[in-house]
């Protein structure tokens, strides 16, 4: 129960805030006391919420799905001649700040969920992918070579031996991966996605300090709910999976 | 019975084993012996196909291992290398179940077998079974190397400088267990090592290999007495041989026995009929002793070793 106790509390505050922000009306009339509405009410937060979560989840699935198979295929015997290629391609493709891939998706796929849904499965993929490589390619090869001369078909080795293995590298790539995009679906609202980016563009537009704080707060609360929530299960993992620290 | 006949393995233009042929019969232990690359390693891992062979053929009991379904035939070899290759996420008891398992035996005869060879390395089970390899120290660790190739009782052992990593006292250990598990067990066995003192003293035959080829395959002795080449007689250690030689051969063969075993004085000091006669000139030497009685294992004195009858007959 411990474990879990991080991410419930975020999620606690989250979602009170997503259901009770006009409790802090007065709070942010201090910051914009000159202006009428201080509470963004376009939409509700809790719909913006639910989008924005849902482009990510989506986006997330979808990405780590391609990337842990791309990084499997690229370290069987039949792909390691793509795997200097492959490696490269997420290293290159982490040097694209997530503002550029989003910016580049418009011109090809136009505006609105579709083209964010597809910056964001590309971006969400390399952290990812990148993980695998380094998970799979990193294990001790005594290991694998053992786990090959006793008898283990090659499927036996990958899903008994090297993913369990490599498995919390790969998390903490999915980790990351999910934590950017929470960040990057919020620009997302800059090109017609409903997310919880919408008040803080709002906010920009028309001079509401308010509403920025408040599209800002609740992206900030979703991220540190999901990275402390990637925190729990990688505890999980390598309590449950993964082998446990040596006793001194 | 492994049979290499006319084996070789290329990588890109190297050769890495040129042509060898090479006969390990049932039961005996073939240490392949040489500096690294000289191609031992590779030959051992084309007998479970972890390498194809450039060509030639390898044959396990008179059947081309080439046209053997690659599970079944590792599953009947054990396989132990260096740096243990245990999987680090397993406790010991299942890194040894690992063959059971994937045969499918039944979970109690897992359980039982696991203890079994435990307890015939002398690892408390209770204390170890549950353990992950991290929390062995490398002797540990090795012994539970060479459980996990015997858990399913395989015909065959292969093992790659399994003692490679270890320190010079626990590798004796582990040779002299391994000495007394292979007089129980009778597995047919290729070891590779760099080590000639190890080779000397686990082999049966040894083939010492230079260059991809085997430039001798012979007994220990005939290693040492009749080497075929500068090669051998240098690796071997040319004025070394004397103590070498002695170091093969038990007390029991130079003793002179008395009528009747009678039963050691309390304290008595003394050798054991299998110590080497290395070990009972050192003694001797040692205590400045003329001779030194011999005790068999219940610790009855059966024998003296004069010290005039070592030093003329002990190579």
């Amino acid at each position: 129960m411990r474990t879990w106790r991080t991410p419930i509390l975020w999620l606690a505050v989250l979602l009170a805030l997503v259901l009770g922000m006009e409790a802090l009306e007065p709070l942010f009339r201090l910051i914009q006391p000159d202006t009428q509405g201080v509470i963004y009410r376009r939409e509700s937060f809790l719909f913006l919420l639910g989008n924005h979560v849902l482009l990510v989840l989506v986006s997330a699935t979808i990405g780590t799905l391609a990337a842990v198979a791309g990084g499997i295929f690229a370290t069987r015997p039949l792909g390691r001649d793509f795997l200097p290629l492959v490696s490269q391609i997420a290293s290159i493709g982490q040097t694209f700040p997530p503002v550029a891939v989003l910016a580049l998706a418009v011109p090809v796929l136009g505006f609105g969920e579709g083209p964010t849904l597809v910056a964001l499965v590309l971006y969400g993929l390399l952290p990812v992918l990148r993980n695998t490589l380094a998970g799979l390619d990193g294990l001790d090869p005594a290991v694998t070579e053992a786990a090959r001369g006793m008898g283990m078909s090659a499927r036996q080795v990958l899903f008994q031996v090297e993913i369990p293995l490599a498995g919390r590298v790969i998390l903490a790539g999915i980790r990351t991966s999910v934590t950017i995009n929470i960040a990057t679906a919020a620009i997302g609202s800059t090109i017609g996605a409903r997310t919880l980016g919408d008040p803080v563009i709002a906010g920009l537009v028309n001079g509401n300090t308010a509403y920025v704080l408040q599209g800002a707060l609740l992206i900030g609360l979703l991220a540190l709910m999901t990275d402390s929530l990637f925190e729990a299960l990688e505890n999980v993992w390598a309590r449950r999976v993964a082998s446990p620290q040596p006793v001194a | 019975m492994i049979e290499l006949k006319n084996v070789t393995r290329r990588f890109g233009q190297t050769v890495a084993v040129d042509h060898i042929d090479l006969t390990v019969e049932t039961g005996e232990v073939c240490v392949l012996v040489g500096s690294s690359g000289c191609g031992k390693s590779t030959t051992l891992r084309m007998i479970n196909r972890l390498l194809p062979t450039s060509s030639g053929e390898i044959q396990v009991d008179g059947e081309d291992i080439a046209g053997m379904d690659l599970q079944r035939l590792r599953l009947n070899m054990g396989y132990a290398i260096q740096g243990t290759g245990l999987f680090p996420h397993w406790t010991v008891a299942r890194n040894i179940a690992l063959v059971p398992r994937l045969l499918k035996w039944p979970k109690a005869r897992i359980q039982a077998r696991v203890s079994e060879l435990l307890e015939m390395l002398d690892m408390d089970p209770a204390r170890f079974a549950g353990a992950y390899p991290q929390q062995l120290s490398g002797g540990q660790a090795q012994r539970v190397g060479v459980a996990r190739a015997l858990a399913a009782d395989p015909n065959i052992l292969l093992m790659d400088e399994p003692f490679g990593a270890l320190d010079a006292i626990t590798r004796e250990n582990l040779q002299l267990e391994m000495l007394r598990l292979q007089r129980q067990l009778k597995k047919t066995t290729v070891f590779v090592t760099h080590d000639i003192d190890e080779a000397l003293r686990l082999a049966t035959r040894i083939a010492v290999m230079d260059q991809g080829r085997i430039i001798q395959h012979d007994t220990p002795e005939n290693i040492l007495r009749r080497p075929a080449s500068d090669f051998v007689e240098n690796l071997v250690g040319r004025q070394d041989r004397g103590l070498k030689l002695m170091a093969l051969r038990p007390v029991r063969d130079l003793m002179t026995p008395h009528d009747k075993p009678h039963p050691a004085e309390p304290g008595a000091d003394g050798l054991k009929e299998d110590d080497s006669l290395r070990l009972a000139l050192s003694v001797m030497l040692w205590q400045d002793l003329q001779q030194v009685a011999v005790f068999d294992h219940l610790g009855n004195e059966t024998g003296v070793l004069l010290r005039q009858r070592l030093i003329e007959g002990g190579v």
